[in-house]
C-alpha cells in the first residue's frame, strides 16, 4: 500500500464512521494509557464507534497526523471533524460535552473507568490492520 | 533528553505571559503533562489551544517527547 492509499483509507474511515477513533491497540486491548482512557470514555457512553489500531504500520500515524495536523495518538473524530486527543476527550466526558456531541445521555457515574469494564458494550474494531499489514 | 524545565522554558518563551507547570509523568523524560495558563487561549476552542501548545514543539512531539498531555486554561478560568 502506498502512503497515498493509506491516506485515502484514513480519510474514508473518517468520513464513513460517525465516531472514529484512531488509537494504539484496540478497544479490547489498548496498547497505551491515553488510548485506553479515550476508549473507556466512549465505552462509558455506550456509543457505537469504529476504532483503528495505528501500530501495525508507522505510516498510518504519519498520514493521519499530516491530515489532522495533530501530532499525538489517540485522535477522536466525530462527524468527520477532529474532537481531540485523550485530554480533550476526558475533559469533555467529565463536563458532559462529549455525551452532547455524540447525542447520548451522560451516565450516572462521574469518573471515566480506567479500563473498559468486562462485559461493557464493545464495537468490533474495523479490520483495517489486516488490509494494511 | 527533554526535561520538565526545558518544556517550561519553551512554552513560556513561545507564549509570552504564559505560565506552564510541567510534570514528567514517568520520570523518563518522554511522557509529560503540561498545565498551561495563558491569555492567548481566550476565545479559542480546546483543539485550537492544544494545537498552540503542540506547535511550540513541532516534530519533537511524537519524537523525543513521546507524549504531551495538556491542560490549557485562561487566567480567568483558573480563578
Amino acid at each position: 500500500m502506498s502512503n497515498e492509499e493509506i491516506s485515502e483509507f484514513i480519510q474514508k474511515a473518517i468520513s464513513d464512521n460517525e465516531v472514529m477513533l484512531f488509537m494504539k491497540g484496540t478497544p479490547e486491548a489498548p496498547a497505551c494509557g491515553f488510548s485506553a482512557r479515550t476508549a473507556a470514555a466512549l465505552n462509558a457512553l455506550a456509543v457505537e464507534y469504529a476504532a483503528l489500531d495505528i501500530l501495525p504500520d508507522p505510516r498510518i500515524r504519519q498520514e493521519l497526523s499530516a491530515l489532522s495536523n495533530w501530532p499525538t495518538i489517540p485522535q477522536l473524530f466525530v462527524n468527520g471533524a477532529l474532537v481531540g486527543g485523550a485530554d480533550i476527550v476526558t475533559e469533555m466526558y467529565e463536563t458532559g460535552e462529549l455525551a452532547e456531541a455524540l447525542g447520548v445521555d451522560q451516565p450516572a457515574e462521574e469518573e471515566v473507568p480506567e479500563a473498559p469494564a468486562v462485559g461493557a458494550p464493545q464495537t468490533a474494531p474495523i479490520g483495517l490492520e489486516n488490509r494494511l499489514g | 533528553m527533554p526535561t520538565s524545565e526545558y518544556l517550561r522554558e519553551r512554552i513560556e518563551t513561545a507564549l509570552p505571559g504564559a505560565t506552564a507547570q510541567i510534570e514528567d509523568l514517568t520520570g523518563g523524560g518522554d511522557h509529560f503533562r503540561a498545565e498551561v495558563v495563558s491569555e492567548r487561549f481566550g476565545g479559542l476552542s480546546r483543539i485550537e489551544r492544544h494545537k498552540l501548545v503542540y506547535e511550540v514543539f513541532g516534530d519533537e512531539v511524537g519524537g523525543p517527547i513521546h507524549a504531551l498531555s495538556i491542560k490549557a486554561s485562561t487566567p480567568e478560568e483558573t480563578t
